[in-house]
């Protein structure tokens, strides 16, 4: 179940004086099984990629297959291809739109024609894996808190059962706890059901943890595509595209400068806490020193 | 998805007609209107086609623009030119079953398909011109004298410059539910008909509580500006005419003489063009 991008680009307004190159020819695989980082400035083109991905944009030029099938291919059964590539969109609780929680999670199954036990039973089940008790299934999707609302929406296209797990910044507009609990949830749900989870942000943070692989975009160009620590080596060439790495990786760096071995390849605060600890402990009695200037 | 819908909308650019008076482009767009139905020869018609010619070629607007613009009211018009070709009574021209097309049809349907075409163009000029927020200051002003008549001219004004400003805002976000319904597998285009309009309750509903959360947005920003109505409110970049506005008014009279002196002669044309 892979998706091969080749060589793709997309235009808005076309053959107009308002045209604008929102992909500039993009390719890229996407193997089975990963957390995918896709980052990138607002209108470096993420959105408009995310959306060809499942056929909701036709590229202007280029293939996407999908197992190996062209997407834009005659016989392809896109209405499928849907099915199987779950969409979350920016805001998704913005979509809600039934009378209760379960029937709004049941319209996806629903729309896929399976019958009204089977969406019941998969509705419950994408609820369960997204925390929602039993007790919010028969309340209006309106009278949720806005992060039960989000996580509402999300069952809403898992209860699709997709194997590709497409979502833009699902964190956006939540306040820290809010964001963890999403971001968590959803790594968590990628370790379970072994499905390719593409997470769209704009933060390098909240994609660092959790990335096996990080898509850099700008300018409708894919910048770079690798493994985060890879990624973030090239700190310059990512702040000239107003970007940056995590804030743990100049913590790191500056720790470095001032004298302390330490590697600046940790993408969260625990690893770095830890190798700062190693570093330390190696270095002995020399590093003393520098730890008190650390903690300044 | 909406792309095609250029009607009615803003194009950004450089022109004459884009800098002059918002004031002059409505009462020019209204006359224009009336000229059209004073005319009642071929001879008045290419005189409105060849002024309304001139004025796009004036606004540098790409002229493909502006006709994918007619695309969404062809159909209206082709119904039009049916009803008139058909239903007009005089020489038979030809049969189809019991629907009878005659000559005073035909020139009828034809004339009224042009006068119904330029009303539209015309009337898409000027919004293609002038940006809402110009054109609802014109309409203020030149509704102005109605005040003394109780009529809330501004507050008239700011709706429409509200409804006007929130409607790519609501195309945006049509756009957007519906993708992300059609992404949960929602269908748009079912043949049935039945299905299709139940098929709206997921895209209508979201849409509804968007624009209500908008307004009520709208509203709270508004009121945390102290706004209050238009007593005493001043405008930071106040309406004044030009040089080159009073030479628009020059030339809109003008024009509309000629097609006033026109109407007169009809008889007197030569050829064709007095048909």
């Amino acid at each position: 179940m892979s998706i091969r991008i080749e060589d793709i680009s997309y235009y808005y307004e076309r053959d107009t004086a308002m045209q604008v190159c929102a992909l500039d020819h993009i390719s890229a695989e996407i193997p089975d099984d990963q957390f995918i980082g896709l980052i990138g400035h607002t209108g470096s083109g993420k959105s408009t990629l995310i959306q060809t991905l499942n056929g909701l944009l036709k590229v202007t030029e280029g293939h996407i297959y999908y197992n190996g099938e062209d997407i834009d291919g005659k016989d392809f059964d896109r209405k499928a291809l849907r099915a199987q590539v779950g969409m979350v969109f920016q805001y998704p609780e913005h979509q809600l739109f039934e009378a209760d929680v379960l029937s709004d999670v049941m319209f996806g199954p629903k729309n896929l024609g399976l019958s009204a036990e089977e969406c019941k039973a998969r509705a419950e089940e994408a609820l369960r894996m997204v925390g929602l008790e039993e007790r919010y299934y028969g309340l209006s999707p309106f009278d949720l808190s806005g992060g039960q609302k989000r996580r509402a929406a999300i069952a809403g296209v898992l209860a699709m059962r997709p194997k590709v797990l497409i979502l833009d910044e699902p964190t956006a507009g939540l306040d820290p706890k809010g964001r963890q609990e999403i971001l968590d949830l959803i790594a968590g749900m990628q370790k379970s059901t072994h499905m390719t989870v593409i997470l769209v942000s704009h933060s390098m943070d909240d994609v660092a943890r959790y990335a096996d692989r990080i898509m850099v975009m700008a300018g409708g160009r894919l910048l770079m595509y690798d493994a985060p620590q890879a990624i973030f080596e090239r700190s310059e060439e990512l702040e000239a595209v107003g970007l940056a790495a995590p804030q743990i990786i100049y913590a790191l760096k500056k720790i470095r400068e001032a004298g302390i071995p330490v590697a600046t390849s940790a993408l969260t605060v625990e690893e770095a806490a830890a190798e700062v600890l190693r570093a330390v402990r190696k270095s002995g009695k020399k590093a003393k020193a520098a730890r008190r200037q650390v903690h300044v | 998805m909406f792309n095609s819908i250029t009607l009615g909308q803003y194009y950004q650019t450089d022109s004459v007609l884009h800098r002059l008076d918002p004031r002059i482009k409505v009462v020019a767009t209204f006359l224009y209107l009336v000229s059209l139905f004073v005319a009642n020869s071929v001879a008045g018609y290419l005189v409105s086609a060849l002024f309304l010619a001139a004025m796009i070629a004036l606004s540098n607007v790409p002229v493909r623009y502006i006709l994918r613009g007619m695309k969404t009211i062809a159909l209206l018009l082709v119904i039009t030119m049916l009803f008139n070709l058909f239903l007009t009574p005089g020489d038979v021209l030809f049969q189809l079953g019991p629907l009878k097309a005659s000559k005073e049809g035909l020139i009828l349907a034809c004339k009224m398909g042009v006068r119904l075409s330029m009303l539209i163009l015309g009337s898409s000029l000027m919004t293609l011109t002038t940006t809402p927020t110009r054109l609802t200051d014109a309409m203020e002003t030149l509704m102005r004298p109605l005040r003394r008549f109780r009529v809330p001219v501004h507050e008239i004004a700011m709706m429409m410059s509200i409804a006007l400003r929130f409607i790519p805002i609501l195309m945006e976000e049509t756009d957007k539910i519906m993708k992300a319904q059609i992404a949960r597998g929602a269908d748009f285009e079912d043949r049935n008909i039945m299905k299709r309009i139940r098929s709206m309750v997921p895209l209508l509903v979201p849409l509804f509580i968007s624009a209500f959360r908008r307004a009520n947005d709208l509203a709270l920003a508004m009121e945390a500006r102290c706004y209050r109505g238009g007593d005493g409110r001043t405008k930071m970049k106040p309406l004044k005419y030009e040089g080159r506005d009073h030479a628009a008014y020059a030339v809109l009279f003008g024009y509309l003489a000629l097609c006033i002196a026109l109407r007169f002669v009809k008889g007197m044309l030569p050829g064709f063009l007095g048909i």
